[in-house]
């Protein structure tokens, strides 16, 4: 059953710098093999790429899966077929659900609710602050011993730069990253759309850009004086990046993802109060739009994440400064990136890179790679395929898409967990 | 008696803080204490050591077990023994310092043992009366007496402090008790290591010429003896450690992470004790390697020996430190 070997598959693993036609042999789940002729096994069953990409199954390092206590939006059952869909296999779950995963016992049930798909590995974050309030620091030592891979109040920024300095410094113990929402919430209280000319048509309150760069700054210096490493989570400004590009230089522990919409939507999107397009952040001017696209070309950007945020019609269909911010991104997530090679110039192996192995790496998973006794999570994708991307007729539960109605060429055609085939076919 | 068991090079005016003390000064306490213990067990302590001297225990911060270990020590040296509570919340303490100390200094009072939430109020205090002073605690500065103590307890059941690893673990950022034994220790060539969450662990705290560690077994690895410090509760609601049940599995002192020290390590805590949270039951209760009962009888014997030594070495009325 997951003994399957792939054949005519242009083969590209980022972890090694791979990038050839060939073959890949699974056994038992696992890889056992790969390379440009293998021999058909007796009892092996053979799929043909047919000169189709086979890479590893993508890592998403940032979702709300809804559990627990936002199931009617999303559950693991259904962002898992969303993930199986998008070609994902993995996901480092969000811990600000009601409750939040503060306690070591709701680690270890998101864990087991993944391993009950069979199809998705979910890596819950803990929660760094008890219920997620930014006020006392949660069982970081206990949470980690759990599974938890790092910590985050999820979509709320750690405001106070004592509790971000005291986390840091014990989180330091646990060799453990603090994911921070990259936003100083005294600024950005109360802002719906980034400020600018735009939201000043819309009349909408607006959140600068700096609110971005100005909590970025403080975390950079916070890790500098504690030894602790930080990753930014959504960056989408320039200001932050460059922030962040010479924090890297000067050698400390600092990381950052990014979300589609922040390389292929500007502020733009939200014209006419659209609020599906209301994110948070903000989607922002087109320059920074463009910072984001660079950077993911430079290095700058370690990973790019879904940020999948599952809403229902009732969270969105108000009016644009009550609606809850947040858009769905596990179908689309390779489709929009890839959408950055077919027009921008970025490596498909660049590409894959940010979706596999460097978010694994950054949540210290084993998973992304093709190498030899590595689990068979594969993703099976024709980059050239074109779609249509429609709301309402996404798989999964979260239809808020940003991107309704979006071309795209890029389509998974496979998807295998652990050797077995979790989408297509 | 006993004059002939002080080997103190530097007359001290004041017991003020164990940094700056010289090896000798500390091993003079240190003998004289030792004799103090076996009289103390005869019930034979010399009662006209200190008669006629007055001695008035000044505590700003409520304490029980020191006061108490004073007051006996004082009483057993036929000391006059006075206690002064004075409630720190309904005055603006420097002012009130001062005015304390102007006050008793009125009343001629021959040794003031103080303690103060307030590091370096004693230092304060000694510039502004003529007693010898004390510090018997002052903030999360020093707590001189009670690394005496200690240093006595180790010394009478191990022959001695050179060479020793001593382990202090737990919170070392508000512990006067800890500074004060690292000074001691050290200049008495032990090995000390801190052992804690990084958060409860000072800035800087290799300067003071100790190794620090965040995991108990490896700092706990070899070692002759292991102290544990108290956590007060508020470190909790102040959020420097999550929750007590998390400080008990990666820094409580269970059977499991002592078993990485010496087979016979000494297992002290200078109370009061919160079991279940920086230190296990069973291993607090342990017969044979705790000795923390002791501590607290090595404490009068410490304490006996440092009044005696500044009633005879200070110079009352003289040039003030």
């Amino acid at each position: 059953m997951s003994d399957v070997l792939f054949i005519n598959a242009r083969l590209i693993d980022p972890a090694s710098g791979l990038d050839q036609q060939g073959a890949l042999l699974v056994r038992d789940g696992r890889i056992a093999d790969l390379g440009q002729n293998l021999g058909r096994p007796d009892g092996v069953a053979v799929v043909d790429g047919e000169g189709a990409v086979l890479c590893p199954g993508l890592v998403d390092m940032r979702v709300e899966v809804g559990e627990p206590g936002g199931e009617y939006r999303e559950n693991i059952p259904s962002a898992a077929l969303a993930a199986a869909f998008g070609g994902i296999t993995t996901v480092a779950a969000l811990p600000d659900s009601k409750p939040a995963i503060d306690d070591p016992a709701l680690v270890r049930l998101l864990r087991t609710r993944g391993e009950e798909t069979g199809s998705l590995t979910v890596h819950p974050y803990g929660a760094l602050t008890r219920g997620c309030r930014g006020e006392e620091l949660a069982e970081l030592g206990l949470l980690r011993e759990a599974g938890a891979v790092a910590f985050t109040d999820g979509a709320r920024a750690i405001g106070p730069a004592k509790l971000m300095r005291l986390a840091l410094t014990y989180a330091r113990m646990f060799s453990a990253r603090i994911v921070q929402h990259p936003e100083e919430p005294t600024l950005a209280a109360g802002g719906a759309a980034t400020e600018g000319e735009l939201a000043t048509r819309l009349g909408l309150p607006g959140i600068p850009a700096a609110a971005e760069a100005l909590m970025v700054a403080r975390d950079i210096a916070l890790a500098r004086l504690t030894g602790g490493a930080v990753h930014f989570a959504h960056v989408s400004t320039a200001a932050a990046l460059e922030l962040i590009r010479r924090a890297k230089d000067e050698g400390l522990a600092i990381t950052c993802d990014t979300a589609p919409p922040y390389f292929d939507l500007n502020e733009t999107a939200i014209g006419n109060w659209r609020s599906y397009a209301k994110l948070s952040p903000p989607l922002r001017a087109d320059a920074d739009r463009q910072a984001v696209a660079a950077a993911l070309a430079d290095g700058t950007i370690d990973a790019v994440a879904s940020d999948h945020q599952p809403r229902d019609p009732d969270d969105k269909r108000l009016p644009f400064a009550q609606a809850q911010p947040g858009g769905a991104g596990l179908a689309t997530l390779l489709g929009i990136t890839l959408a950055q090679v077919h027009g921008s110039g970025l490596p498909l192996g660049r590409a894959l890179e940010l979706l596999t192995v460097a978010p694994a790496r950054i949540l210290g998973v084993p998973a992304g790679t093709l190498a030899r006794g590595a689990a068979a999570d594969l993703a099976l994708f024709d980059p050239d395929r074109s779609w249509r991307v429609t709301a309402g007729a996404l798989p999964g539960r979260a239809q808020n898409t940003p991107f309704d109605g979006r071309a795209l060429e890029g389509r998974v055609l496979g998807t295998w967990k652990a050797g077995r085939r979790v989408f297509g076919g | 008696m006993g004059k002939g068991l002080i080997r103190v090079t530097t007359p001290l005016r004041h017991l003020l803080a164990i940094e700056g003390m010289y090896p000798p000064q500390i091993a003079g306490l240190l003998d004289l204490a030792e004799s103090y213990v076996l009289l103390s067990r005869t019930g034979t302590t010399p009662r006209d050591r200190l008669r006629g001297r007055t001695l008035i225990n000044l505590f700003f911060e409520d304490s029980t077990r020191t006061r108490t270990s004073f007051e006996l020590a004082g009483k057993r040296l036929g000391a006059d023994v006075i206690n002064m509570s004075v409630a720190t919340s309904s005055v603006n303490k420097g002012e009130t310092l001062l005015d304390t100390a102007a006050t008793l200094n009125a009343m001629n009072c021959d040794l003031l043992v103080v303690r103060h939430a307030a590091s370096g109020a004693p230092v304060l205090l000694a510039r502004k009366v003529d007693a010898a002073v004390i510090n018997a605690g002052d903030g999360t500065h020093e707590h001189p007496t009670q690394a005496l103590l200690d240093a006595l307890t180790i010394r009478r059941r191990l022959g001695g402090l050179q060479g020793l690893v001593v382990a202090i673990c737990g919170d070392i950022l508000h512990s006067r008790v800890a500074r004060s034994n690292i000074h001691l220790l050290s200049a008495m060539g032990s090995r000390v290591r801190v052992v804690g969450p990084p958060t409860l662990i000072p800035p800087e705290a290799h300067r003071l010429g100790v190794e620090v560690f965040h995991d108990m077994k490896a700092g706990l690895a070899g070692a002759d003896v292991v102290m544990a410090l108290r956590l007060q509760q508020e470190r909790m609601t102040g959020g420097l450690v999550p929750s007590s049940r998390e400080y008990f599995r990666f820094f409580g002192l269970d059977a499991d992470k002592l078993s990485y020290a010496k087979p016979n390590a000494l297992v002290m805590h200078p109370g009061p004790m919160n079991r279940g949270v920086e230190i296990a039951s069973s291993v607090a209760d342990d017969p044979v390697r705790s000795v923390i009962r002791e501590q607290v009888e090595m404490g009068v014997a410490v304490r006996m020996a440092v009044l005696d030594v500044l009633a005879h070495a200070g110079i009352k009325g003289g040039p003030r430190q």
